[in-house]
Parts: structure tokens; C-alpha cells; sequence
């Protein structure tokens, strides 16, 4: 287990870690507890594993079992006709079959939703254009707890649009689902306003041979959570994991995946880059990938990089591998949390491009490699948009 | 006609400890059409003095003045020397992932000429200016300087000189680390850049071997942060022949007396 931290880094501080090899924890983390049932889970008082970079006071009562719904979101699916859009009720046999709550604000949104929103690509169909499932919160001071599936049949290629807005308390659950052969992209934006709080978990599920590419975007909300797991339920699955984030002051974004290997043959590649700026933002990436005995042939990387822009801001970084088999392909991970760079700034300065510019470039290109991928150019544009415009707010 | 005056310039650098005085008290004018070499020993301070006229934030200036046809070049920030006509050809060029050469240097023409060139000429311009460095056109959609060997970086730098065109430029031992092939691509290069007769440069090496290529109209030893000698091409072929043991050992006796 490998554990990066940085509150106050020195000039061109660079804490670099990146090995292949074994990593073995003194609790597996990779197998982990499940249940439906919300009291199976103790109340967290924030000294937990799962819970200790988590501010539990700022979770407005979703982890202990006093936040009662007041309102509810509202999803808007648009796009593509091909598409079946449904709201069912909880009784709905599809739900929670990509995987169960791991947690206990999962298992409180499980057991609190009143009805959830399903939208399948049907076997076989290639979407035209990107399907948008936009979910606005509740409003300032409500809570609400939500429940989504999108799913992916057989031989169908889609791009969907997880866009979240608006403000609130949100405790939900997220199943995507790529069946056989599927080849599904999904972008999720968390562009919530400052006073928002979410707390998500997202099971993914992959089939025999599906392609599943996901893109998380974090860029608002005063505390965001994303708990993303997935699972490969036959050879072949093939998932790719990318994010961005961009924690403001006081802002806490906070994403932990964890890549279960359970089937031979499947691929996972995680890539999370974060960049952080003002006294007090902070970031949390846990990327924990197990790899179990029957998944030979596996072959897996995860990496996380975070950009300190400014003093006063925190990254934590847990990169942790659990291997059971030793017939793999491959399998590694790399964290790194390193400060702005001041001689990057000044060797475009001297070339006569101003400060502001400048620094606009060099986290453009950090954040570059992963936002070229995003295979919708109307959300890349917005995405780039929304971070020069983080920079901009700081104006240093 | 440009005239590039550094006058009794005195610059420390942060150590773990302490303030250290690197430069002290650097006297020497450059004019428009005149190529000075600049060499001294390891250590001697000579790409301090390059760093500081750039404006380098680790070297602080604590004393004199650099002025560019007689304004106070100190003043500016970075990119507004770099606007106002200075260049630095650096001895490690940094590298900046995710930043393409091409995006790069589009932003430093624009930011130096005053408005964008235009995209038909300035694709020609580029691939010309490659061609004459020897630089695969490949590069253009690579990261800046990331991954490039030392001689790649060094060409690059004098692509952005040959690009930019500023009245005068500073070549921080752009010759360290070349094999002899690509000594005489930069040096080409350089001689390019003064052809026009209205360019200074401030050549700063360690060694003589560039100078067969790119002829210095002066030549300066620098030891302890000044200079304590100049002269013609001449003193560059005495340093050939003997060193700077004479020069050394003359600063450490003045130090003494």
C-alpha cells in the first residue's frame, strides 16, 4: 500500500511512486463487505478506512440515517430515439443487479429511492449521437436519494452524457451495465453549484467482451464522493477509467475505484489527473484493484497525478493492488502529487507568452491527455472551458 | 542600431543556508550587429548572468542595471522582455507535457510579434525554418522538449530563435553536449539569425570550439561573477592554448590584495 500526501510542498516538490509489482495490504480491501440492508453497516464515525479522508460532518446526516428525503431529482433523458427511457418503481427485478451497496450511504440511498430511471440501448443498435441524461438536484437544502441504470445490450455501441447540475444533498446509486459485446461510453460531469453535496455509488458491470470507457469529470460541489467498483462477469471485458477533477478552496472531491478482477482475460486501465488550487481544497483517489485467483491473464494499470497549484491545498493519492494469481499479463500502478512547476511557467514566459496564458497551457496540457479521449468534441470544448474558467477564478 | 548595456550588475541566489553572490558587478554593452563570446570557467557565474537578464525568479538582482535601448529591462516581467526583443537560448530547456511544439510556438509568435501570423505563411515559415535545422517534421506534434535527446532540445531553441527574431540573444551554452554534426547545424543556425547585421548575441560558452563556426567580433573572460578581461578572437585563441589558469589566478590575487 502506498500512501502520497502533500499539505505544504517545497519548490518543485515532486513525491513520485510507481513500481509493478505486488502490493499487499494487511486487510484486503479488495474483498468487501455488501448488504442491502442499510443497518448492516455501522454508522461511520470518519476513522474507518473507507471513510478516513472523508469530512463525515459536511455529509448533512446521508451516512447516519438522519437525513430524510424532502425532495427528489429530476432526470431528463435526451438524444437518441432508438433509446427506452423508463421510470419504474422499486420493485423493478433489473434493479441492483450490476452490484450491491458497499457502503452505508449506498445502502441508505438503496433502501430510500422512491422510483429510478432506467434507459437501455437496445441489442444491436448504434446511437447516432450522444444519449444526455441530465440530473438536476433537489435544490439548496433539500436531500434527496436517487437511483439510475443505463444499460447496454448486446452488440449496441452508445455514448451517454451523465451530466449533474443544480444544487442540494444527493445520496444515490449508479448501475451501468454493458451486456455482451457492448461497447459503451459514458461521460459523468459533476458540475453541481458550491453548496452541493453527493455522495455516489457507481457499479459498473462489463459482459462477455464488452467495451466500457468512462469519463468522470469533477468540478463542483462543496463535497463530491464517487464510489465506482467494477465487476467483469465473463472473459474479455475491457474497461477503461479516466478523470479529471478540479478542487477549488474549500472544495473536497473524493473518488475511490476499485477494479474487481474476478473473470481471466479482462483489461482495466485506470487514469485519474487532478489539479488542485486555494487553502483548503482537497483531493482524495483511492484506486484499489483486485486481482483473484481465477482471473488469469488479467492485465491492469492504474495512475494518479495531481497538480498543486497553489499552497495551503492537499492531495491524497492510495494507489493499492491485491494480486491472487501470479498469470497475469500485467499489473501496476504510479501516483504522483507534485507542485506547479515553476520553470515550465518560466520557460514559456520567456518566450514571451504572458503569466495567464501560460499557466492556462501547462494545465491544459496536463489535463490534455485525457480530455483529447472524450468522444463527444461539444463536451471537451465545455470541459476546457470550465477549467480555464477555474483558473481564471483564482486570477493569481 | 539597438544597444543592450548591463552596468555593475550584482545577483545572489538562495542557497539551503544562505544568500549566495553569484554576479559582482558585470559590466558589458552589446550592440546591434556585434556577436560577443562570453566564457570562464565551471562555476564562474555565466548562466546566472544569462538567467538574470531573463529574469529567472531563484536570481535575485540586488544591485546595477540592465537596460535595453535604455530602459530598464529589470523592471519587466518575463514575457515582457521577451516581448520588448530578448531571448534566451537555455542550456536545459524545460519540458512541458501536453503542450505541442506547434501550440507553442504559435503562442510565443503571436506573443511576440503583437498578433497571430498568419496560419498559410506561418505553416510555410515552420516548416522551412525545420527543414534548415534538420528537425523532423514530427516534432511539431510532440510535447515541448519532452523526451527530446540534449541535441534535439538544443536545435529546437535555436528553431524558436530563428522563429522569434529578437534584437538580441542569449545562447547559454547552446554548443554543450553536440557532436560535431549538430554543432554546425546550430552554429548555421546562428549565423542565419546575425546575417541580417542588426542582431547582437551573447555567446556564452566553456569552450572554444564553437567559435570556428560562429566568429565573435569580441570575447570576454569571466571569472567570480565579472568580467576581468576583454578583447578581439585573439584572447579566444590564447584560452585554447593555455586556459583560464592566467585568468583564475589573477581574480584570487586581486581578492587577496
Amino acid at each position: 500500500m502506498t500512501e502520497s500526501t502533500l499539505e505544504k510542498s517545497g519548490p518543485h516538490g515532486l513525491d513520485e511512486h510507481s513500481h509493478g509489482g505486488t502490493a499487499v495490504p494487511q486487510s484486503s480491501r479488495g474483498h468487501r463487505f455488501t448488504s442491502y440492508d442499510v443497518e448492516a453497516f455501522e454508522v461511520p464515525g470518519g476513522r474507518e478506512e473507507d471513510w478516513r479522508f472523508t469530512p463525515v460532518k459536511r455529509l448533512h446526516g446521508l451516512h447516519d440515517g438522519s437525513a430524510a428525503a424532502t425532495g427528489s431529482l429530476h432526470v431528463e433523458v435526451g438524444g437518441d430515439s432508438a433509446v427506452r427511457v423508463e421510470t419504474v418503481g422499486r420493485d423493478d427485478q433489473r434493479l441492483g443487479t450490476a452490484g450491491a451497496p458497499a457502503d452505508r450511504v449506498a445502502a441508505q440511498a438503496w433502501c430510500s429511492f422512491t422510483e429510478a430511471t432506467v434507459v437501455t440501448v437496445p441489442k444491436d443498435t448504434q446511437t447516432a449521437e450522444p444519449i444526455t441524461v441530465t440530473v438536476h438536484g433537489p435544490g439548496k437544502g433539500e436531500t434527496a436519494y436517487g437511483h439510475l441504470q443505463l444499460r447496454a445490450e448486446p452488440l449496441s455501441e452508445s455514448v451517454v452524457v451523465l451530466d449533474y447540475r443544480g444544487s442540494g444533498v444527493i445520496g444515490e446509486n449508479v448501475e451501468l451495465i454493458a451486456e455482451d459485446s457492448a461497447r459503451l461510453s459514458v461521460i459523468t460531469i459533476h458540475d453541481f453549484s458550491d453548496d452541493a453535496t453527493q455522495v455516489s455509488s457507481e457499479h459498473v458491470h462489463l459482459g462477455k467482451d464488452a467495451v466500457f470507457r468512462h469519463f468522470a469529470v469533477t468540478l463542483g460541489g462543496d463535497l463530491v464522493r464517487v464510489n465506482t467498483k467494477v465487476t467483469f462477469g465473463d472473459r474479455g471485458g475491457d474497461a477503461d477509467m479516466l478523470g479529471v477533477y478540479f478542487s477549488d478552496s474549500g472544495q473536497h472531491l473524493e473518488h475511490r475505484l476499485l477494479m474487481d478482477h474476478a473473470q481471466p482475460n479482462c483489461r482495466s486501465n485506470v487514469t485519474y489527473k487532478g489539479a488542485l488550487q486555494g487553502d483548503s481544497a482537497r483531493s482524495v483517489w483511492i484506486g484499489d484493484v483486485l486481482i483473484q485467483a481465477a482471473a488469469e491473464g488479467t492485465d491492469t494499470f492504474e495512475l494518479n497525478r495531481n497538480l498543486v497549484l497553489t499552497e495551503g491545498a492537499r492531495a491524497d493519492s492510495v494507489p493499492n493492488l491485491e494480486i491472487e494469481t501470479g498469470e497475469i499479463v500485467g499489473a501496476g500502478h504510479a501516483s504522483a502529487i507534485g507542485r506547479f512547476d515553476d520553470e515550465q511557467l518560466f520557460y514559456l514566459q520567456a518566450r514571451g507568452i504572458p503569466y495567464d496564458q501560460a499557466r492556462r497551457l501547462v494545465v491544459r496540457g496536463f489535463f490534455g491527455e485525457i480530455l483529447q479521449k472524450i468522444p463527444a468534441t461539444d463536451v471537451r470544448e465545455r470541459l476546457e472551458a470550465a477549467i480555464d474558467e477555474e483558473l481564471a477564478a483564482v486570477g493569481a | 542600431m539597438a544597444t543592450l548595456e548591463i552596468k555593475d550588475l550584482h545577483a545572489e541566489v538562495d542557497t539551503e543556508e544562505e544568500s549566495k553572490e553569484i554576479l559582482t558587478g558585470v559590466n558589458l554593452t552589446v550592440r546591434s550587429g556585434e556577436t560577443h563570446a562570453f566564457m570562464g570557467p565551471n562555476g564562474s557565474g555565466k548562466s546566472t548572468l544569462a538567467y538574470a537578464i531573463a529574469g529567472h525568479p531563484k536570481y535575485r538582482v540586488t544591485a546595477g542595471s540592465v537596460l535595453l535601448d535604455g530602459e530598464e529591462v529589470l523592471e519587466m516581467s518575463v514575457d515582457e522582455r521577451a516581448r520588448a526583443g530578448l531571448f534566451l537560448a537555455m542550456q536545459y530547456p524545460v519540458e512541458v507535457p501536453g503542450v505541442s511544439m506547434s501550440n507553442f510556438l504559435r503562442s510565443a509568435a503571436t506573443a511576440t510579434r503583437g498578433e497571430a501570423p498568419q496560419i498559410r505563411h506561418w505553416v510555410k515559415e515552420v516548416k522551412q525554418a525545420m527543414n534548415n535545422l534538420d528537425i523532423d517534421e514530427s516534432f511539431s506534434e510532440r510535447s515541448v522538449n519532452e523526451g527530446f535527446s540534449g541535441g534535439e532540445k538544443k536545435r529546437h531553441e535555436i528553431l524558436q530563435l530563428d522563429l522569434l527574431k529578437p534584437t538580441f540573444a542569449v545562447l547559454d551554452e547552446t554548443d554543450s553536449g553536440l557532436d560535431v554534426d549538430a554543432l554546425r547545424v546550430v552554429s548555421d543556425g546562428i549565423n542565419r539569425y546575425t546575417e541580417s547585421g542588426d542582431k547582437g548575441v551573447l555567446l556564452i560558452t566553456h569552450y572554444t570550439r564553437i567559435l570556428k563556426h560562429v566568429r565573435p567580433d569580441y570575447v570576454h573572460v569571466f571569472v567570480g561573477g565579472q568580467v576581468v578581461e576583454s578583447g578581439g578572437p585573439e584572447l579566444a585563441d590564447e584560452l585554447e592554448e593555455s586556459g583560464y589558469v592566467r585568468f583564475t589566478e589573477k581574480k584570487e590575487a586581486a581578492v587577496q590584495s
